[in-house]
């Protein structure tokens, strides 16, 4: 599993943090910035939910 | 789309049958028509969005425009109404990012970001449980029985809102009692518009005194600072930015403060298992946010283009609203919605809109709602209603739902 995540997509509204904590986190500005891109499997659920709830599309995954 | 006769297109918005229930009609037409042509006050079509999918979809195109100013922008209030609070309606129609598409809108928001990230609301948590105390200190010296509305539900949202943007002590208790104003049932039209233009002009001038002196370290401050660097918004823009931030975390956090601690007090088995565990608040707040989703209709917006969706075509121009709580409700999504269930998993709601328009402010209404519930079931657990929940005057004729007095004895 791969991320992408967009800072000029990001509106700053935290779920992905919220969602995945372990995954991402937000920077000085309050927009994204991944903890990782390449998270552990274990985390996979959570880094899904965060792509669905995230409100201006900013995230995407590949699964390898 | 098959023609529809005038007469066939439902008003909105419609009548609620039970006060903690969305109106019926929402889940008739979510199953008929997901997508429906309703009547909006001053008599102009528009859609209304039912769908938990669909808003979702709607929300986040980029072919819908948020200007409030354009003409077919679905509005709440008759012509009459309109013409009556034309200077009310100048306190909110002053531009900020809520009313921008595009570019425009990502740099007014981008250069606000930083104030809300999560790392910043948590810092503010000492500050909001003091606030929160000192309200409850107030409320519990009353006389019997105290408003919970008055005392917790518009007082702890309004004195955050002013530590936020920097407003000083001695000018809190004006600044409270006009934002009261605002949304009070009991003021007349004038009344209110006069407690609009002083909060207005109380902003104009916190804003100027700001921008003339030595940055202060406030929201206010920091955003003129940054502003200064990177040139995004005029004066009158950040005026209007605090206008918004003070109207948008004002009623919407005081309604949710009165409906959740209601339900609770109507749900005592909830209520025990909250005050028992307290890592059930935050599920719990999310559950109650989609289940009273009070922006009914604030997230209205304006087709830019013609838009397939839902099986009709929404042509340019025409007016769409989108109800958080209609798609809040929505079994497909939220089995059962008609139940409180703290454990559902309910983070996926619209209560805050969805889309780029997001509600920016989120992370704080969260720590109002956790810290004020958390502190009235531990420090009243006595709590309890003075009149029947049916019986308290639940605001049906407002933009955004919630109830006007609760009573309670504490
Ligand atoms: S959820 Fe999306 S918009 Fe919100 S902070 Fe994360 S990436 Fe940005």
């Amino acid at each position: 599993m791969h991320i992408t995540a967009d800072r000029e997509r990001c509106v700053g509204a935290a779920q992905c943090v919220l969602a995945a904590p372990a995954v991402f986190d937000q920077d000085e500005e309050g927009l994204v910035a991944p903890l990782t891109v390449d998270p552990a499997g274990a985390d996979g659920p959570a880094v899904r939910q965060a792509v669905h709830l995230c409100p201006s599309s900013a995230l995407r995954i590949d699964e390898e | 789309m098959t023609e529809t006769l005038d007469h066939d297109i439902p008003s909105f918005p419609m009548a609620r049958a039970c006060p903690m229930h969305p109106p019926a009609e929402y889940r008739e037409l979510r199953g008929r028509e997901p997508v429906s042509r309703v009547r909006m006050p001053d008599g102009q079509v528009a859609w209304l969005v039912t769908k938990h999918e669909l808003a979702r979809k709607l929300l986040a195109d980029p072919r819908v425009s948020a200007d409030r100013l354009h003409p077919a922008f679905p509005g709440r209030l008759t012509a009459e109404q309109r013409a009556a609070t034309e200077r009310v309606r100048r306190l909110s129609t002053r531009r900020s990012m809520i009313h921008l598409d595009g570019a425009e809108h990502g740099a007014h928001r981008k250069i606000l970001t930083g104030e809300f990230s999560l790392r910043r609301i948590a810092a503010l948590r000492p500050r909001v449980q003091e606030i929160v105390d000192r309200t409850i200190d107030e409320m519990l010296a009353a006389p019997q029985p105290a408003d919970l509305v008055e005392h917790v539900s518009q007082a702890v949202p309004s004195l955050v809102i002013c530590e936020l943007l920097g407003v000083p002590h001695e000018q809190r208790r004006d600044f409270h009692e006009w934002a009261g104003m605002l949304v009070s049932r009991s003021v007349s039209i004038r009344e209110r518009a006069a407690a609009s233009d002083a909060l207005n002009d109380f902003l104009e001038d916190l804003v100027t005194e700001k921008e003339r002196g030595e940055p202060t370290d406030d929201l206010i401050g920091r955003l003129i600072a940054r502003n200064r660097q990177t040139p995004v918004m005029t004066h009158d823009e950040i005026v209007g930015t605090a206008v918004m931030l003070l109207i948008a975390g004002h009623q919407t956090t005081a309604n949710m403060i009165s409906l959740g601690v209601v339900a609770l007090l109507e749900n005592p088995e909830h209520k025990a298992r909250i005050a028992a565990d307290p890592a059930l608040l935050s599920p719990a707040i999310e559950e109650m946010l989609r289940y009273f989703s009070v922006v009914e209709n604030a997230p209205a917006r304006v087709a830019t283009e013609d838009i397939e969706i839902g099986g009709v075509t929404i042509r340019k121009d025409e007016g769409i609203v989108v109800s958080g709580l209609a798609a809040d409700w929505d079994d497909e999504v939220f089995e059962h919605p008609d139940r409180l269930d703290f454990e559902r998993g309910a983070r996926h709601h619209v209560a805050f809109g969805y889309g780029v328009h997001q509600c920016l402010g989120q992370n704080l209404a969260r720590v109002e709602l956790e810290v004020v519930f958390e502190t009235l079931l531990r420090r009243v657990p006595g709590l309890s209603l003075a009149v029947p929940a049916e019986e308290l005057p639940y605001k049906d004729d407002a933009g955004i739902y919630g109830i006007y007095r609760v009573p309670v004895n504490c």
